[in-house]
């Protein structure tokens, strides 16, 4: 029986019965008890994240997706999901008012994401902030990706949780042309049409689809209202449990690492959850969410104001999709107009292929490829050690070439721009892409290739360079000895220990430490404490 | 004490954490003078709370929204950097190790799993067919109807509504205020958008019967055989709506007499009937064939002689 529960006892007995920890021991006691959590907990407060840069990429979309939350989570509190007529209002002199729009027949979606904009104390900021999350999130997935890819991080026992994160980034890709078409302006509008166009597209069940998603003929009244739905809860629902997924898979299979030190294939090397990578991955989502504000506050993203309210008769020039959308549209601009019509049907080809069975080609490439590479290379083990880049030849030039592709593509969504930008004719600007985006991942695949088999080939790639001292002797001859090590020169890694389970620090007199645990102190390791 | 309550005692000694080792190779040589670093972190943590009031008070007065954002964004990302540095520099780095478990379970227990299944459900199948068959159907049954109210009743089936606009004969030619158009709208090389009267102001009018009016030179105009009386007095209309992928062809280039889509830069010749001269439409735009009427303003012969705007399955070819 627990001392603390007996009720007669002074300040002072009780504080004393609460044992070396005080309140918090005697709730992790208490807690305990009830749920068993200090056994597990302990492990989990040990846990150990290896340390490499690239390994924050992923981060970097988990905390966008906190800030898409919380900046989502105030938006819908003002937005109107419906495209109803109203007329924009200012009050005489008013300041949070878009006085160009005054008195316009606009939509209530419109409308409402306008008075966000200038009526909401905070509203632009948060608009931009959400609007400049998504664009990170998307980015920040595709970068993360490719660091998967190119390290060799997919492979066995982690190819579940690839599919995992493609399945998000696909949610995400759409998550965020849904987001950009609810204010319901003249360029998300347009996005939309097109949009229900590439639905049109798809044989025998074309019609049927966008007859059923917007209830009827374009653009209906209906769509907002089911897009809001979609964007608000059913894909960040989705979204949530994926994201508990991933987390979930990589809590259990741990995380993989690079090759060094007392690194093998069946420990995990680098800092403990707590406090170390608590502290750090705490500070690095308060840096995501700052960033996001501060490109909320200096980079203006989407003035919908300045665009109007959507009329599906009216267009705007350059219009052009949110960044992960590009490459979909500049496969749109450079396909050639091949209609298929036979038997009393049409096929759209020149919609349905680059913006149909294209991203679908792409996205399933990228679902099949652990399992692509396990047939090829016949490589069916177990990994945790990450691959560099340059010793897997054939899968980087892959993954440039993919990469390349589609950043071709992504430029072909801007041929007007670029026509106009260098005064040049639209035709050759076109003419350009179609050969470009043949030609274009072609050379980066075989430049990659080449690039890592030389890397592999040099002595000491990748190490510093030692310097060294040129002597000449009485008889003019000359040699080369190395020089001293200077400062920074000598790189030496200590051998990981165990996460001491307990250290006992004395003041720092001598700098002796002794740690008890499996963690032997070493000769010459001061210990710092204040 | 119960059989329940944990068998031990508390543990009466104190666990120091350690702060940093010194001779980490992760540390920089900032990180040896840990007092220096806490005097960074805790200016850091200083100027990050000042920008934070400054958002508070930004907010309070109303401030521009870019002061709002960047102080809100600077205090946030200060935080958040002296957090990290914190973390960095005066916490414990390692390199600390820890085993991987080995995920597989033992053969047996494997062995254990896949009889339970495999037995289980093989002997609750072949016992009771009928009754597993019927619950299949069942389910099976219910899977299928409920799909019809959940995708069925999302909207009406397709029918004609792609083939159709609001063009009829007679239709009376009106611009976005709903004036009508007379033969002296328009000089020579002008443009306007119209709509059959009565949906210019309505949705499905503004997306699938808009229609660009252009006046051309000549007054006795032909875009191609057949369609020797759809222009009168150099009057020529198309659909405004691409037939790649429906974005308004907003875009009038009057030297080379080009309708331009600036969507994926279609180009159509106004000249010989709308036939795509560059970029990825696949059809000439369908062109509405005009008249006057007894007071000289512009009406429709008729309607569109085909579906107007971007192809589909049903769609058929005349």
């Amino acid at each position: 029986m627990s001392p603390s529960t007996n009720g007669s006892q002074t300040k002072r007995q009780k504080k004393a019965a609460l044992g070396p920890y005080g309140k918090a021991g005697n709730i992790v006691n208490e807690l305990d008890d009830r749920l068993g959590i200090a056994k597990g907990g302990r492990v989990f407060l040990d846990k150990i994240f290896p340390d490499h840069w690239s390994f924050m990429l992923g981060e970097i979309s988990l905390y966008s997706f906190v800030v898409l939350m919380a900046t989502g989570i105030f938006l819908a509190l003002y937005y109107v999901p419906s495209t109803n007529d109203v007329i924009y209002h200012c009050a005489r002199s008013a300041t949070n008012c878009y006085h160009p729009l005054n008195g316009q027949k606009v939509s209530e979606a419109y409308n409402s994401s306008v008075y966000i904009s200038f009526g909401v104390r905070g509203g632009l900021m948060v608009r931009q902030m959400h609007h400049w999350a998504a664009d990170i999130f998307t980015g920040s997935i595709v970068v993360h990706m490719a660091r998967i890819f190119f390290t060799g991080a997919f492979r066995k026992p982690r190819e579940l949780n690839w599919t995992i994160g493609i399945i998000m980034l696909i949610l995400a890709i759409f998550e965020g042309f849904i987001g950009y078409s609810l204010p319901d302006d003249l360029i998300s509008g347009t996005g939309l049409r097109i949009g229900y166009s590439i639905a049109e597209s798809i044989p025998f069940v074309g019609s049927y689809i966008v007859s059923f998603l917007w209830g009827g003929t374009f653009p209906g009244n209906i769509i907002i209202p089911r897009f809001y739905i979609i964007h608000e809860f059913l894909i960040p629902l989705a979204l949530l449990g994926l994201i508990g997924a991933h987390l979930t898979l990589l809590v259990r299979q741990k995380h993989t690492q690079f090759a060094g030190e007392g690194r093998t294939e069946t420990n995990v090397v680098g800092s403990p959850m707590f406090p170390t990578f608590m502290a750090k991955t705490t500070g690095f989502l308060f840096m995501v969410t700052g960033v996001s504000a501060l490109l909320g506050a200096f980079a203006q993203i989407n003035p919908i104001w300045q665009f109007g309210s959507y009329n599906p008769s009216k267009i705007s020039y350059a219009v052009q999709p949110d960044w992960y959308m590009g490459w979909l549209d500049g496969a749109l601009r450079i396909m050639p107009a091949w209609e298929w019509t036979g038997f009393g049907h049409t096929i759209p080809l020149e919609v349905f292929l680059p913006a149909v069975i294209f991203p679908g080609l792409i996205f399933n490439i990228c679902l099949i490829w652990p399992a692509l590479e396990r047939r090829m290379t016949g490589d069916l083990a177990m990994h945790n050690l990450l691959d560099r880049p340059r010793d897997r030849p054939k899968r980087t030039a892959a993954g440039t070439m993919m990469l390349a592709l589609l950043f071709t593509l992504f430029a072909a969504s801007s041929t007007d721009v670029l026509a106009n930008f260098f005064h040049i004719s639209l035709n050759q600007v076109l003419w350009f892409f179609r050969i470009a985006v043949i030609v274009i991942p072609v050379i980066v695949g075989a430049v990659t290739y080449q690039m890592c088999l030389e890397m592999q080939g040099v002595h000491g790639f990748g190490k510093r360079k030692r310097a060294v001292v040129v002597h000449r002797s009485t008889d003019g001859e000359y040699s080369t000895i190395a020089a001293d090590p200077r400062p920074g020169d000598e790189h030496s890694e200590l051998h990981p220990t165990p996460v001491p389970r307990r250290i006992d620090v004395e003041p720092l007199v001598g700098g002796a430490v002794s740690a008890s645990g499996s963690g032997a102190s070493e000769s010459g390791v001061r210990q710092v404490t204040r | 004490m119960s059989d329940l309550e944990p068998d031990h005692e508390p543990t009466r000694t104190k666990v120091p954490m350690p702060i940093a080792q010194l001779n980490d190779p992760h540390l920089g040589d900032a990180a040896r003078d840990p007092a220096r670093i806490e005097g960074i972190v805790a200016g850091i943590f200083l100027l990050a709370i000042v920008l934070l009031a400054g958002f508070g008070a930004a907010y309070w007065q109303n401030w521009n929204p870019w002061i709002l954002a960047s102080t809100m964004g600077a205090g946030l990302l200060l935080l958040g950097f002296g957090l990290t540095a914190w973390g960095k520099y005066l916490m414990p780095q390692g390199p600390f190790v820890e085993e991987r478990h080995v995920l597989a379970s033992s053969p047996e227990e494997r062995d254990l799993m896949a009889a339970a299944l495999v037995e289980r459900s093989t002997v609750v199948v072949k016992r009771r067919k009928l009754l597993g068959g019927l619950f299949a159907l069942g389910s099976g049954i219910f899977g299928i109807v409920a799909l019809f109210p959940l995708i069925r009743s999302l909207g009406p089936l397709p029918g004609d509504s792609l083939d159709e606009t609001n063009w009829r004969r007679g239709s009376l030619l009106v611009d976005a205020t709903g004036t009508p158009i007379h033969i002296n709208t328009l000089v020579v090389g002008g443009i306007v958008t119209v709509y059959p009267r009565g949906y210019q102001r309505t949705a499905s009018g503004q997306a699938t019967d808009q229609t660009v009016l252009i006046r051309v030179q000549d007054s006795a105009f032909t875009t191609m055989k057949g369609r020797e009386t759809w222009a009168p007095a150099g009057y020529v209309a198309y659909s405004k709506e691409c037939t790649h992928l429906g974005c308004p062809v907003g875009l009038y280039e009057q030297q080379l007499e080009l309708l331009v889509c600036p969507c994926h830069q279609s180009m159509f010749n106004v000249r010989n009937g709308a036939v795509p001269q560059f970029g990825p439409a696949p059809r000439p735009l369908p062109q509405l064939p005009l008249m006057f009427n007894s007071q000289g303003y512009l009406e429709a012969q008729a309607g569109y002689d085909q579906a107007v705007g971007p192809g589909f399955w049903e769609r058929t070819t005349t």
